[in-house]
């Protein structure tokens, strides 16, 4: 009999920190905030046991900060927290966007604005995909919609960082982060912690020229070329765009819906199914960069769409951008402080489907 | 005297580079770096050493010095510097930041890497006031200082007193050594590169956080001739920010 592979039983939270572990992530930098504790306390031992270390920060700021240095250095390092955290983070997170430093943060979205509430939300979706410090600079943003592929995506977070010399956005929310899923965990293979890192801050051994890394560029034309430089580097990153589709060839009405959304909705969609209706679902998994094609060929297959998320209404500009020329997006928000379920769904769903 | 026999006595430090500065006429920031630069030749870390930058006039140090170099955000040099050590504890790290990038906007970083006992070493630059943005009020400045946003002069009931950092820097528990100096004259000078090599010396033996305060002119925003901004470090800065060793763990046993 061959040896099944391991399987585990873990909330979302820990899955992303295995994940980070597989992923030869050696720093981590943290601060309390619900509802990502579980992630800062486990590695405060299990990276330590790692061969890394661990410093609970004074403040988010001093977390994205310290995430800063080690970037700078070409180590795989992470942060993670909740919304009012990461709001706090932007300024680093714009700093390693303009100095391209590779870094990965977790952002568990809870409700806001404000100090909100340590429930789910999605309300942070502008400032994941839009940039939310100053400065026209993007980074890449993962949104999982399981306990699986979250450990899958922080994984890949490190890559892409690393490849793209870019901080990378994993969105959570407080459903995935305190659900737990069976998941089966994996390492991946040759990962060189040291290969392609000659531009890091490792001491000018042996006498090599100097390294600099920064985002200040004061001389004539200078920020415009770096501004330029970074701007072709998002452009490549289209076709890196990531989307789920479910059931949608033969769909007259696509949801769009991401995250946990994503997955409660999937739930509608298979229930739908059962009953003969054409439902399907359309989930971005990078949201940025955001998979507009994909969304296009639907729209020009002549498909309607209902865009649901856990907020007043943010993802849907990025579907009505994508699909502006052929059709448009209905919208149902769920209002920040309810915890949805499938079953009220069903009706916007509904009523959309029968054009009411 | 035949050409032949001169001997050339004072050089330029390795470690700093051959460039002109963009620093005013009277800037201490120059005296500063070059003392930098002569322990760092000294210690012979300029192969293993990493410089995090602050924002403020000294922003450019990163030009006048061969060494690795990172930019941080306004005042989290220290946090910066903590990332980067934790990632490579091998490595020599120092950051060098001014008054209000330390002791303003960045109060909460330079506490708590000191407190942590962090090791690494940080080169504090008190000239009280913000050079770069046109001399405002700094968290140093003195009572009764004029600047640009205390016009009628500092004011203990509206603007509080002025902040002295080294001395609550030496009451934290992982600090290894903390130190004032001054670069007004010589033997302030000469004090200064001692405490310098000792802070510096603290983290090549592991042992804690190393700091140390340079009270500096800034004769542009005083609006002071060099010779007269001397003059003031002597008479104003330091009756209120006095120079000395604050703490020097090697005299108490280590840090625990």
């Amino acid at each position: 009999m061959s040896k099944q592979p391991e399987r585990i039983f873990v909330k979302g939270n820990e899955a992303i920190a295995r994940g980070a572990l597989a992923a030869k992530c050696k720093c981590f930098f943290g601060y309390p905030i619900t509802p990502q504790n579980d992630i800062p306390e486990f590695m405060s031992s299990e990276i330590i046991k790692a061969g890394g270390d661990f410093v609970q920060a004074e403040s988010e700021v001093a977390a994205a900060n310290m995430l800063l240095g080690a970037g700078a250095a070409g180590i795989r390092a992470m942060t993670s927290s909740s919304s009012p955290g990461v709001a706090l983070k932007q300024e680093a997170i714009s700093y390693m966007a303009g100095s391209e430093l590779p870094a990965v943060i977790v952002n568990m979205n809870r409700g806001g604005p404000g100090l909100g509430d340590i429930g789910p939300a999605q309300g942070d979706y502008y400032q994941s995909t839009r940039g939310g410090g100053h400065g026209d600079y993007r980074h890449f943003t993962l949104a999982p919609g399981t306990v699986q592929e979250a450990y899958d995506l922080t994984i890949r977070a490190f890559d892409i960082a690393f490849t793209q010399r870019n901080p990378v956005l994993i969105l959570g929310d407080a459903i995935l982060g305190q659900m737990k899923e069976p998941i089966t965990p994996w390492t991946p293979e040759n990962i060189d912690e040291e290969a392609g890192r000659d531009w890091c801050l490792n001491g000018r051994t042996g006498g090599r020229e100097k390294r600099l890394l920064k985002s200040l560029f004061l001389g004539e034309g200078e920020l415009a070329g770096q501004n330029r430089h970074l701007q072709a580097k998002y452009a490549s990153w289209e076709k890196l765009a990531e989307a789920e589709l479910f059931e949608c060839a033969d769909a007259e009405l696509v949801i769009c819906a991401y995250g946990s959304i994503g997955r409660i909705a999937k739930s509608v969609v298979r229930k739908f199914r059962k009953e003969g209706r054409k439902v399907g679902l359309f989930r971005p998994i990078t949201l940025y960069p955001y998979p507009s094609e994909p969304l296009l060929k639907l729209a020009k297959e002549g498909k309607r769409f209902l865009t649901i998320e856990h907020n007043l209404g943010q993802m849907v500009d990025d579907v009505r951008l994508a699909i502006r020329t052929v059709a448009d997006s209905g919208f149902h928000p769920i209002y920040p402080g309810n915890m949805p379920t499938p079953d009220e769904l069903e009706e916007p769903i509904l009523n959309c489907l029968e054009g009411k | 005297m035949t050409q032949s026999a001169e001997k050339i006595v004072f050089r330029k430090p390795e470690s700093v580079i051959d460039r002109a500065t963009h620093y005013c006429p009277g800037c201490h920031h120059g005296v500063a770096h070059r003392l930098v630069g002569e322990v760092l030749d000294e210690l012979g870390l300029a192969e293993n050493a990493i410089l995090i930058a602050s924002i403020g006039c000294s922003v450019f140090l990163y030009n006048y010095l061969n060494v690795d170099s990172v930019e941080a955000p306004h005042g989290r040099a220290p946090a910066v510097a903590t990332g980067v050590k934790r990632a490579r504890p091998d490595k020599f790290v120092f950051t060098y930041q001014g008054d209000g990038d330390l002791a303003s906007i960045g109060m909460a970083e330079i506490i708590h890497a000191a407190n942590r006992g962090e090791k690494v070493c940080v080169v504090f630059v008190n000239n009280t006031v913000y050079g770069m943005t046109g001399g405002q009020m700094a968290p140093t400045t003195l009572l009764g200082q004029v600047t640009t946003t205390s016009p009628a002069g500092r004011c203990m009931t509206h603007e509080g007193a002025p902040i002295k950092m080294t001395e609550i820097i030496a009451s934290l528990g992982g600090t290894a050594f903390a130190a004032r100096a001054a670069l007004n004259n010589v033997k302030n000078i000469k004090t200064a590169k001692k405490y310098i090599k000792k802070a510096f010396e603290f983290q090549l033996s592991n042992t804690g956080f190393g700091f140390v305060e340079l009270l500096s002119a800034c004769p542009t925003n005083w609006k002071m001739t060099p010779v007269k901004a001397n003059e003031r470090i002597e008479t104003e800065m330091i009756p209120y920010f006095p120079l000395g060793v604050f703490k020097d763990v090697s005299d108490e046993g280590g840090v625990c």
